[in-house]
């Protein structure tokens, strides 16, 4: 069995809130990430899909390495991404690519496009300028856009080709993983799925893997493989995407698929059990941080915190109920 | 559905874009300025007489042309030594539009450097730069200028350094804020990402988009440079005589004012008076026009 | 037959921009009515003109809009005919309106209970003792916990979805007989959200108020509305109960849309439509969806099409429905 692509184990991320002046340093913690594991393959689509404040955004900031972990690996081919420096560093930033929500402010307004998609060509290889267009012509098409659009600039298209514009920028250099963070949310209806369809399309043809992190679940199980259910920094629930529709085992799951809008005004209803807010992750509740909200909370379940067992092949859950 | 080809309904540029560009163009302002810039690069050509010495033939104090005793051979009259008013003037906008033009860049250039690598970098060169910035906007302009004439001793180009050194803090507040803002823009994050260096990313993704701000702020203060230059003039430390300068010319006049030679310091100064104007309103057309929120109402 | 709340016909709004020199054609020609106590959802995507329909419904255009032709009837009287004066009375009591962002229609500066008052207090003449209970009231219907003590907070301390039912609570405070939310949802978390809808129907039940509920959420339009209307570059192109919608669309723009929706669970190929919407200051000759339509005909792209009757309560603004009938028609007489 092959090693996966990208493994997290146990990463944690605490951000240090101050409060009280500057030489009372009493600090706060803001837990943002608490102990998630999960591995992504080549060519296979994760969806991460949770609410606020589910640490959903600073797990994909740790991949980045926009911020390191305050404990716990993550590991890319095997190698510790935070211990990463020099060439070894560079390979990795070459092979992990983002493509965030907002198209408008995604692409930097002065540079045409054809500079914009080059750039990481630029800072990782050096091409010759006849190459590297070649190669700008060359993904451009791949995402379903004319070679000749390289000279416009961004204003001059529209919020779905600007993201196809982000994805061709972050498939420039043969990545093979894209952190897709809300992809389509900023995007009109039809558009959106011109973009998961082209989305797919590419994984097909170039095996590129993707950690696609939404809040709509039906979005999410259609181009994930796999899902994690976020809540409040820890992963509550692991499956194979269908399995995760059709046999949710968390109580949190259960209410986000109950949540979900009806594709059809006659599809059976019911009422949401959760009540409540989303606490704040300054303050998180004890022991299983959902109970506070859960309709079969336990008295177990305010002591204790919930380890995650694998209740089927590739179905794992952290709930005491199981 | 052809996905694989599907082409973007793109809009090409009209060439009726173009002459709406041009109508726009503000005028009061260029009215203004384009005499000035002509005159200043054309002196040579344009000015009737040598600025600097004596014309001949003619007197002192003789006064503009449509008064008792003046000759249209000195249109605009002489000074205290006979030379050209008129010429004076030409020459003299060469140096207060030189000066004022080359001491903005140099402050704008130095402040917009500071504001960024205050900006971006943060930690304590932020804290640092920013502390000489506070430090050196409680010098009061002028005296520090003169201070600086008088340590280095006066010649154009002292006084171009000079200026730049004086007034770059005001950039470097402004640039700084921008930064701050441009910093979390996804562009600048996807930059990073992507490797960048941060040279790379403050030459590529920062400067570009804070020479706005720069270039409308160098319009708006362009104005108070050439003030302080004819400032310094006047007091003795600017560009030195014989070489004229508005300023100069108002601090040499400035003896004889009583004596009813009124048109050795109104001349100037309604100059002054124009160029700063038209600087200013230029400055705020820019400002209007760049602002993308407020271009197309 | 539930008595008219509302009827809209005709209805033309147009954008000035460039000081006049160009025309943006927002909405055109709309016509939908409203009974008492029904819902209906607005549908369609950005720029389709959802927004600017019911902004001309409550009066609150842009400098640079007007309202250029037809008539908005509530209860009978024409809104477009009224003052400003006259609008502003109407707003609060008779219309509630329940925006996207609820930070930017909570003034950061007043409490809650100020700004919850305030409809009551202008239009239903309320004060003191009996305004405060009403107050109490309203914050209980929209389910804020321990009300007395929330009213006399401020809009920063609360939480995304509990500002979104204080928006709501204000909406409901002159006792409006039609309420109008536009996309309310959009901002708030999923569980929210679903808390969000329950609790607006369960209002609706509760007080008979009519609600149009604009949102680009197919999935929002099954959940709660009764009705439907589909919007594209300004005009409404299919209208009908949700059930007949849903199951068999009449205009392509209805079937792309419901096509390109995600289904839970399904892993089948979501239909892209190509193209993009068409820019409104410049729309194509004939019908406006031609250029994206699968099903164009020659005659899509010269004619723009008429309201067909699909069923009962059912149009569709389309050549096809039309076509489909005269072919039936022409087989009944050969």
């Amino acid at each position: 069995m092959t090693a996966p692509m990208l493994e997290l184990r146990e990463v944690r991320k605490y951000f240090p809130v101050g409060t009280g002046s500057f030489l009372q340093r009493k600090t706060a913690w803001v837990k943002a990430v608490e102990g998630i594991s999960f591995t992504i393959a080549a060519a296979e689509t994760l969806g991460l899909i949770g609410e606020s404040g589910c640490g959903k955004t600073t797990t994909s900031k740790l991949i980045l390495l926009q911020e390191r972990p305050t404990a716990g690996t993550i590991r890319f081919d095997g190698q510790d991404v935070a211990a990463l420096k020099g060439p070894a560093l560079m390979r990795y930033r070459r092979a992990v690519q983002v493509v965030f929500q907002d198209p408008f402010g995604s692409l930097s307004p002065r540079m045409r496009v054809g500079s914009i998609i080059s750039e990481p060509l630029e800072i990782h290889t050096d091409l010759s300028g006849a190459a590297m267009r070649e190669r700008v012509a060359e993904v451009l098409e791949l995402v379903g856009l004319r070679p000749d659009v390289a000279n416009l600039f961004p204003h001059e298209f529209s919020g779905g080709q600007r993201q196809r514009v982000a994805i061709a920028r972050a498939l420039a250099t043969n990545t093979r993983l894209i952190v897709l963070d809300e992809p389509v949310s900023a995007l009109d209806v039809s558009i959106r799925a011109q973009i998961i369809t082209q989305l797919e399309h590419l994984q097909r043809t170039l095996g590129v893997s993707y950690l696609f992190i939404g809040h709509d679940l039906a979005t999410v199980a259609h181009i994930s493989h796999r899902i994690a259910v976020m809540y409040l920094g820890q992963i509550v629930e692991t499956a194979d995407s269908t399995e995760l529709c059709t046999n949710p085992l968390h109580p949190y799951t259960q209410a986000l698929l109950i949540a979900a809008l009806p594709a059809h005004p006659d599809a059976k209803r019911e009422r949401l059990a959760l009540t409540g807010e989303i606490p704040s992750a300054l303050a998180p509740p004890s022991g299983c941080r959902f109970h506070t909200r859960c309709p079969r909370a336990m008295p177990r379940c305010a002591e204790e915190v919930p380890v995650s067992r694998e209740l089927a092949p590739g179905h794992a859950v952290a709930c005491h109920l199981y | 559905m052809s996905i694989t080809t599907a082409p973007p309904v793109i809009e090409v540029q009209a060439p009726s874009q173009v002459r709406r560009w041009v109508r726009e163009l503000p005028l009061l302002p260029l009215l203004i300025l384009v005499p000035f810039v002509l005159a200043a690069v054309f002196a040579d050509f344009i000015a009737p007489y040598d600025p600097t010495e004596p014309v001949q033939g003619a007197k002192i104090f003789v006064p503009p042309f449509w008064m008792d005793g003046g000759s249209t051979a000195t249109l605009l009259g002489t000074d205290f030594q006979g030379r050209d008013s008129l010429s004076r003037l030409i020459f003299g906008a060469r140096v207060s539009l030189v000066v004022g033009l080359m001491g903005t860049v140099v402050a704008g250039s130095l402040g917009t450097a500071f504001g960024i690598l205050s900006g971006y970098l943060g930690g304590w060169v932020d804290q640092a730069i920013m502390r000489l910035t506070d430090a050196w906007l409680a010098l009061p302009a002028l005296v520090f200028a003169i201070f600086l004439a008088t340590v280095v001793g006066p010649s154009m180009w002292n006084i171009v350094i000079i200026l730049g050194l004086v007034y770059w803090t005001r950039y470097a507040r402004v640039i700084r804020g921008e930064v701050l803002s441009l910093r979390e823009r996804e562009y600048v994050q996807l930059a990073e990402i992507a490797g960048a260096s941060r040279l790379r990313v403050i030459l590529r993704h920062i400067l570009p988009n804070v020479l706005n701000t720069a270039m409308v702020l160098a319009s708006l203060t362009i104005g108070v440079v050439i003030i302080a230059e004819a400032s310094l003039s006047f007091l003795g430390v600017g560009v030195p005589p014989p070489e004229p300068a508005w300023g100069l010319m108002l601090s040499e006049a400035r003896s004889t004012l009583m004596a009813g030679n009124w048109w050795l310091t109104v001349f100037p100064g309604i100059c002054i008076l124009l160029v700063v104007l038209a600087t200013q309103l230029l400055g705020d057309w820019l400002r209007i026009r760049l602002d993308p929120q407020q271009r197309n109402l | 037959m539930s008595a008219l709340l509302l009827e809209v016909r005709g209805l033309q709004t147009h954008y000035f921009t460039f000081g006049g020199s160009r025309i943006v054609k927002a909405v055109e020609n709309v016509s939908f009515t409203l009974g008492e106590g029904e819902t209906l959802g607005l549908v369609g995507e950005s720029g389709c003109g959802k927004t600017t329909t019911c902004l001309s419904i409550v009066g609150l255009l842009p400098p640079a809009a007007r309202v250029v032709g037809g008539e908005i009837r509530l209860n009978g009287t024409d809104l477009t005919k009224m003052s400003a004066r006259e609008m502003g009375r109407v707003r609060g009591s008779a219309i509630g309106m329940i925006l996207q962002d609820p930070m930017a229609s909570l003034n950061p500066l007043f409490s809650i209970y100020t700004q919850v008052a305030e409809p009551a207090y202008y239009h239903l003449g309320m004060r003191r003792r009996s305004l405060r209970r009403r107050v109490e009231e309203l914050l209980r219907a929209v389910r804020i916990p321990s009300p007395a003590m929330r009213m006399r907070g401020y809009p920063h301390q609360m939480s995304g979805g509990m500002r979104q039912r204080i928006v709501g609570a204000i909406a409901l405070a002159g006792g409006p007989k039609l309420i109008i939310a536009d996309e309310p949802t959009t901002n708030l978390d999923v569980t929210i959200q679903a808390q969000y809808l329950d609790l607006l129907m369960d209002i609706q039940l509760e007080t008979g108020v009519a609600l149009i509920f604009v949102t680009h959420n197919l999935g929002i339009v099954a959940k709660m509305c009764d009705r439907m209307a589909v919007m594209y570059a300004g005009r409404i192109v299919e209208m009908g109960a949700v059930r007949d919608l849903f199951n068999a669309p009449k205009h392509p723009y209805t079937k792309a849309l419901l096509g390109s929706m995600a289904k839970l669970g399904s892993k089948e190929p979501l239909f892209a439509i190509p193209g993009q919407p068409p820019d409104l200051a410049r729309p194509p000759p004939g019908c406006a969806f031609h250029p994206r339509c699968a099903e164009a005909m020659p005659r899509c792209a010269t004619q723009d099409p008429e309201d067909v009757e699909c069923g009962p309560n059912w149009t569709a603004r389309c050549w096809l429905p039309q076509r489909a009938a005269e072919v039936v028609h022409d087989r009944a007489d050969a």
